[in-house]
């Protein structure tokens, strides 16, 4: 048995699956509130990472560099992700909010079409160059074979990002109001919470930890092009199914379990049928455990 | 006024703020350059002002149209309604259409009637999408995998077996509606977004199982070499050959209009559209829901695979490239555009969808980009498509009162 070979997978599952995590809160928190898949939220991350990548390149050819290049660029792709992510609600959900399930669902399929062909057609199709900004550090010599130190960042980033979400949604009035409207929206309007403020400020929460998942990743791989939400978002989809959806602990363990399954699947199995094994796996939750790991079971409501 | 002006200049200030980066700077990591693209921004701005008035003024009248029917006016049909509605114009239409159909390989290049025919699949493809999304309600993303199993298995079948065109025609309908029934059974507990995302992987399934499993499918290579169809034995040459393909598609376009307007109003029909008005009503009225789902999956899925055939006869080569998750959103984009549910406003759309971008090639640059807009201001202010599916009704006249024979 290859000990190393072993924890590297772990450790790259590990990493994957704090990807997965820091886009599935975004599902997660977007179903909890109005029950709707918002499928543009894979683009949201993926237009995070191209407004980091973008910032980086004008920076860096204005002579800047290190540490600094890497915080702005966060910056800048966490605002536009969230400027993004309050658009798409204004434009493509709000005017639907009374609209069948059905006609959310493909409003929400058309926006995902339209930012990965707008991202095309502004910028390339071809793979871009993600530069790694995060510095190596130096206590990680001995183990660079097993984890990197970008890889340490991820999981440093996603652990704060829990604590900080944990923390508003618990104990701040808007998670309160947050909590009230995901619980009964009629009621927590009746109650004199400003509901459409609440699903527009969950949009921005979540779009905003998309990109900084996407900005994470994105300097880790080392190349982005305009399709890589699609598939990030639908595996951070089944991390949020896996979890039970609408649960911010669900969300996170969901996305570690099935960082981790791949990342044995793929060590282990076969790489070739890496995406198919998500997929089954996700029907095989939805099947035996549809409410997911941490989900509690929904009543259907006449 | 002056408000609605604010308005808009908010709104295009935001969206030149929004697209600044995206749209505007452009670095080249490898020549070290930045190539700043301001035109874009004005253009953007200027865009967003204008659409912003008409979006606003859309919005004003979907809601302020709603009102008005919740108040129970009731406004005259207008006169393309009244039109629409007299059976002998109805008739001359169909048969002027028909027509038009027939006469197009003589009118027109060998080239534009392909181009026709690749149209046609795509009205029997989005057919049979419409009976899963447009009738049954169920959204399923994956619908391209039926035309891949449809053409994989004439081409697999020719290969092995040397089964012929005519006899893979059924053969292919009968394996998709199985695949149907096979994706149908394990989601049959889903609804709506889980659906989505589930039917979605098993596209992808598919196509990857294609491109992977070398021994089964000759993987990304495909396959080679497929005979066309024969016509009676004649010894047809290329030309021939497409042209009868096209007549083909015509007569199979006709059945699958026939037998969809058939099923539409069959029991079976008000079954699905009860499902999709609503799940839980309609099994409390009795409606085995299980069995409307399944049938509404295996009979849509069927017609995919027809069309499969034929196009990998059109084709004489598939690979799995042929069959993306772009080929499922573009049905959806027909169904959706001509109206879930209504024939005549899929046939067009998927004319329409599929003839515009290669007519126009300006066009077809933006094709994706235009899709997506379409879906989203279809579902925002046409949610029933260009082409309302008019369900039968049946008028109920009140007797003139002074003939009421009531005691």
């Amino acid at each position: 048995m290859n000990w190393d070979y072993l924890l590297s997978l772990f450790m790259g599952g590990l990493t994957r699956g704090s990807i997965y995590a820091l886009i599935a809160l975004g599902y997660t928190m977007v179903y909890g509130i109005i029950t709707l898949i918002n499928f543009a939220h894979g683009e949201i991350y993926m237009i995070g990472a191209f407004t980091a990548l973008i910032a980086i390149g004008v920076l860096t050819l204005a002579g800047w560099n290190g540490t600094a290049i890497l915080l702005i660029a966060a910056v800048a792709a966490v605002v536009y992700a969230a400027a993004y992510g309050w658009t798409l609600e204004r434009i493509a959900y709000r005017p639907l909010r009374h609209a069948p399930r059905l006609s959310a669902l493909i409003s929400a399929i058309g926006m995902s079409l339209f930012l990965q062909n707008y991202v095309r057609m502004a910028q390339t199709a071809n793979f871009l160059p993600f530069p790694n900004l995060i510095p190596e550090f130096a206590f990680l010599k001995p183990v660079a074979h097993i984890v990197r130190s970008s890889e340490l960042v991820i999981y440093a980033v996603t652990a704060l990002v829990m604590l900080l979400l944990t923390l508003l949604v618990r104990f701040t009035r808007m998670g309160k109001a947050m909590r009230a409207t995901a619980q009964d929206r009629d009621m927590a309007m009746l109650s004199g919470v400003d509901v459409d403020r609440v699903i527009s400020l969950t949009f921005v929460i979540g779009s905003a930890i998309a990109a900084t998942g996407g900005v994470l990743i994105a300097s880790h791989i080392g190349q982005i092009n305009f399709y890589i939400g699609f598939l990030a978002g639908i595996k951070a989809f089944v991390a949020a199914v896996l979890g039970g959806i609408g649960s911010l602990p669900g969300a996170v363990l969901g996305g570690l379990v099935l960082g981790w399954t791949e990342s044995f699947f793929t060590g282990y199995v076969s790489s070739d049928y890496e995406d198919v094994f998500a997929f089954l796996f996700l029907v095989g939750i939805l099947i035996f455990r549809p409410s997911g790991l941490l989900g509690r079971k929904q009543m259907e409501k006449v | 006024m002056k408000a609605e002006f604010k308005k808009s200049l908010l709104a295009a200030l935001w969206f030149m703020f929004l697209t600044f980066p995206i749209t505007v700077v452009r670095v080249n990591t490898i020549e070290r350059t930045v190539a700043w693209r301001w035109e874009r921004l004005i253009w953007i701005g200027a865009a967003t002002f204008i659409l912003s008035f008409i979006w606003r003024r859309l919005l004003h009248r979907k809601q302020t149209g709603r009102r008005e029917v919740s108040a129970g006016e009731v406004r005259p049909p207008s006169r393309w309604k009244q039109m629409a509605a007299d059976p002998r114009l109805k008739g001359l239409a169909l048969s002027a259409a028909a027509l038009c159909f027939l006469v197009i390989p003589l009118l027109f290049s060998w080239n534009k009637t392909i181009l026709v025919t690749n149209a046609l699949i795509y009205v029997v493809i989005a057919l049979g999408l419409n009976i899963v999304v447009g009738l049954a309600g169920q959204l399923v993303l994956g619908y391209v995998a039926f035309f891949a199993v449809g053409a994989y298995s004439y081409a697999l079948l020719n290969y092995h077996f040397a089964v012929g065109f005519w006899a893979a025609l059924p053969m292919g309908a009968a394996l998709a509606a199985a695949f149907g029934l096979l994706l149908g059974f394990p989601v049959l507990r889903l609804r709506g977004d889980y659906l989505a995302i589930v039917t979605l992987g098993f596209g992808e399934i598919i196509r990857i199982v294609l491109e992977n499993w070398n021994a089964l499918s000759f993987g990304p290579s495909g396959i080679d070499n497929i005979p066309p169809p024969g016509f009676f034995g004649l010894a047809l040459t290329l030309r021939q050959t497409h042209i009868a393909i096209y007549y083909l598609m015509v007569a199979l376009t006709l059945l699958t209009i026939l037998v969809v307007h058939r099923l539409q109003h069959s029991r079976i029909g008000r079954s699905w559209e009860a499902l999709r008005e609503d799940e839980t009503a309609a099994q409390a009225m009795g409606i085995d829901t299980t069995g409307a789902k399944l049938s509404a999956f295996a009979l849509g899925a069927c017609w995919a695979g027809m069309a499969g055939v034929v196009f990998a006869a059109k084709q004489k080569f598939i690979n799995p490239g042929n069959f993306t998750i772009w080929e499922s959103i573009l049905v959806l984009c027909i169904v959706v555009l001509g109206g879930m549910g209504s024939i005549a406003g899929v046939v067009l759309a998927a004319l329409v969808l599929v003839i515009l971008p290669e007519a126009l090639r300006v066009f077809a640059d933006y094709r994706w980009l235009l899709f997506g807009a379409l879906l989203v201001l279809m579902m925002v202010f046409r949610p029933g498509g260009l082409v309302n599916a008019r369900r039968r009704a049946y008028a109920f006249e009140p007797s003139a009162p002074e003939k009421s024979e009531r005691p």
